[in-house]
């Protein structure tokens, strides 16, 4: 057989092939977890300029560099403290075991951060584990209730996820066990849609009225941070600060979900690189900089996202899907009483491997992290996955750390703009920040 | 000899006084001075009334209110003299929560527990994602009432609008008019008699006198509950 028999076609590639041969036999779309897989300009992208003989370094080793973040300073009269930048972004008690929720609380309490609720309620274990939690308000107010208003720390309006701005949650029916269930007050096993609207407010000048009603309940204590997935962000931010956010949250299309359309996934929503300049040009443009503060998600891995995330103007990070990694997520083994054991034959069941698991969707998760299922959730161990999430952050961390030093900064929130250039036209244009070796931002003319 | 005995009402005229000193007194300060009655005067449309009550404490509010009046109570019972702003009693957990007059869209929004009475007519939304709680509707309720409605019970004395019950999980509606279309996966079931005996419970809990035996009762089909090829695009 000749090579040119075998000649595939950019159009109807294996990959589309398969997908248009599988709706064929379904009728249905494919669901699935995690984020978008697909190439977009990302941090990796951008590159700092560190100190030389125009800036001055600090040393990587002996010199102090400060963490401590602090949002919800606009209204709040008891903002929260952060001793680093970097936050546990929201994720479900549904999606996530309450082993898992449980790991992640201890792990960021030990590390001075906090951690956030998803659509399902507040778990006990939750609670307990977390000295700082951020409590979400979501469309579908699944076990929402001012007890735990009262007892969260701030209070998170979801309008949208960066996975599926303008979408609803999904859990499907195996993991909405008799728990999430009665927490949610749905029919045990259902598959579970989500609204995707607030059942009570329906706009900008709404919001503005609900955010004040929050605060009355809360008697004007905790920071009200409002969360958006990005699309038009410019926009969303300006009225997110015009409702009185105390925070925003912008959300990027690369960030992660439980289980949503891979339609969705894959093309709704901008990258996290352009949400993030865009949702600091509406906050310049307010005069709006440091008096509500920015948190940035949606693919953020590493200390140098961090570091650039900052240097463009965020004030923190959440982090989803790296923390779901850390826990062992797409990882051969899973550890159990200090013993690993290997997963790779339940990868397999599931039709994936290590590696390229998006299943989080089956709650079939061959480690253990995002599945309701009473044996396959022990295999994720509380204080080993607190453990490895916490010697993840701090990893990062000293990454963030080390960049700020090598640019000179003894305050991570001291990055800037100024230290960064880009890769490509394209990361030039949407970060904002001029191409490696030249002085043009595309859009913006040669200073 | 004075007496020392804590005044039992309290009166706030928010002609003067803030809606913030009302509701952190009612938050912070009603229980402890043993105050069981307080009076809101010139409420003037006021927005976030009554708000997180936890307490069972007896609000009247006399005058129009405007959005979120009594929003996520528990325990205490709220009486509104005069019509009620959008989502009235929004996510109450328990206690009772009364509008003398009409009500504005998503009365009752995610509403856990407790009891809605709306003795005039209740606007768009009414019941929308009701998570336990009770509502009676004197009149008429507006279009996507009961919508995504998870649990609780809506008895509504007049008629309903366009898409009724849309996407209901296990909440039950009871209708005594004209339904002017139900939503996706609503539909008609026979009334039994636990059904007439739980409507006139909860009509005579509103104050009310109609026949139980005049509504109709509307639930979901569960048709939607799995994710199936067949269901049209009604997910």
């Amino acid at each position: 057989m000749s090579g040119l028999q075998l000649e595939e076609s950019a159009g109807f590639d294996r990959h589309t092939i398969d997908y248009i041969q599988r709706a064929a036999a379904s009728g249905l779309y494919e669901i699935r977890g995690l984020g978008a897989k697909r190439r977009v300009p990302n941090f990796d992208d951008l590159l700092f300029l560190a100190a030389s003989l125009s800036r001055y370094p600090l040393e990587g080793y002996r010199e102090r560099c400060a963490t401590k973040t602090v949002l919800g300073t606009r209204f709040a009269s008891k903002p929260i403290e952060l001793a680093i930048p970097i936050t546990v972004a929201g994720m479900s008690f549904g999606a996530l075991s309450a082993r898992v929720k449980d790991a992640l609380g201890r792990a960021a309490t030990e590390l001075g951060t906090s951690t956030t609720t998803g659509d399902g309620g507040m778990t006990t274990e939750e609670r307990a584990a977390s000295k700082l939690l951020v409590y979400q308000c979501l469309p579908s107010r699944y076990g929402f209730n001012p007890d735990d208003v009262r007892r969260a720390d701030a209070i998170e309006i979801v309008i949208g996820q960066g996975a599926k701005p303008g979408g609803g949650g999904m859990l499907l029916g195996q993991k909405v066990n008799p728990r999430v269930a009665r927490m949610r007050t749905l029919p045990e096993g259902v598959d579970q849609r989500s609204a995707s609207r607030h059942p009570d407010w329906t706009g900008p000048d709404d919001l503005v009225i609900k955010i004040k009603e929050l605060r009355e309940i809360t008697d004007w204590e905790k920071p009200i941070y409002v969360k958006v997935g990005a699309t038009r962000v410019f926009n969303d931010v300006k009225l997110a600060v015009h409702a009185g956010a105390d925070v925003i949250v912008v959300d990027g299309m690369q960030g992660g979900t439980a289980a949503t359309q891979t339609v969705f996934i894959e093309n709704v929503g901008i990258p996290t690189l352009a949400a993030l300049r865009q949702a600091v040009d509406a906050l310049d443009d307010l005069n709006m900089r440091g008096t509500v503060q920015l948190v940035i998600s949606g693919g953020i891995r590493s200390g140098a996202d961090v570091a650039k995330a900052l240097a463009m103007g965020a004030d923190a990070v959440a982090i989803g899907q790296g923390v779901l990694v850390a826990l062992g997520c797409n990882s051969a083994t899973y550890v159990t009483a200090g013993t690993p054991h290997s997963a790779v034959d339940d990868y397999a069941r599931l039709g994936t491997a290590p590696g390229f698991c998006h299943h989080c969707h089956t709650g079939k998760c061959p480690v253990g992290v995002t599945t309701q299922d009473p044996e396959l959730e022990l295999r994720l161990e509380p204080e080993t996955g607190a453990r490895r999430l916490r010697n993840y952050f701090k990893t990062i961390n000293m990454e963030l750390t080390t960049i700020a030093r090598a640019c000179g900064k003894q305050d991570v929130h001291h990055l800037e703009k100024e230290d960064l250039v880009a890769l490509t036209v394209e990361s030039a244009a949407m970060a904002g920040v001029p191409l490696a070796g030249t002085s043009w931002i595309p859009g913006q003319g040669v200073s | 000899m004075a007496n020392l005995k804590p005044i039992p009402e309290r009166q706030f005229d928010l002609a003067h006084d803030s809606l913030r000193q009302l509701n952190l007194y009612l938050h912070k300060t009603a229980v402890g001075d043993g105050i069981k009655q307080i009076h809101v005067r010139n409420p003037d449309g006021a927005h976030s009334i009554a708000v997180g009550l936890d307490a069972p404490l007896d609000v009247h509010v006399h005058g129009h209110v405007g959005y979120y009046a009594a929003g996520m109570n528990s325990h205490a019972s709220v009486t509104i003299h005069g019509n009620a702003g959008p989502g009235v009693g929004e996510n109450m957990m328990s206690g009772r929560v009364h509008v003398k007059g009409f009500a504005s869209t998503a009365a009752g929004a995610s509403a856990h527990g407790g009891l809605l009475v709306i003795d005039g007519d209740a606007s768009l939304r009414c019941g929308i994602s009701l998570k336990g709680a009770d509502i009676v509707v004197g009149g008429s309720v507006g279009s996507f009432s009961a919508f995504m409605a998870q649990a609780g019970r809506m008895v509504v004395c007049g008629d309903a609008e366009d898409a009724l019950g849309d996407s209901l999980y296990e909440a039950v509606i009871y209708v005594r008019g004209k339904v002017r279309s139900l939503g996706a996966d609503a539909r008609f079931e026979p009334m039994t008699d636990t059904d007439r005996a739980t409507v006139k419970r909860l009509l005579v809990e509103a104050g009310r006198d109609e026949d139980p035996s005049a509504f109709k009762r509307i639930a979901s089909a569960k048709s939607l509950y799995h994710w199936h090829a067949d269901a049209n695009q009604e997910y």
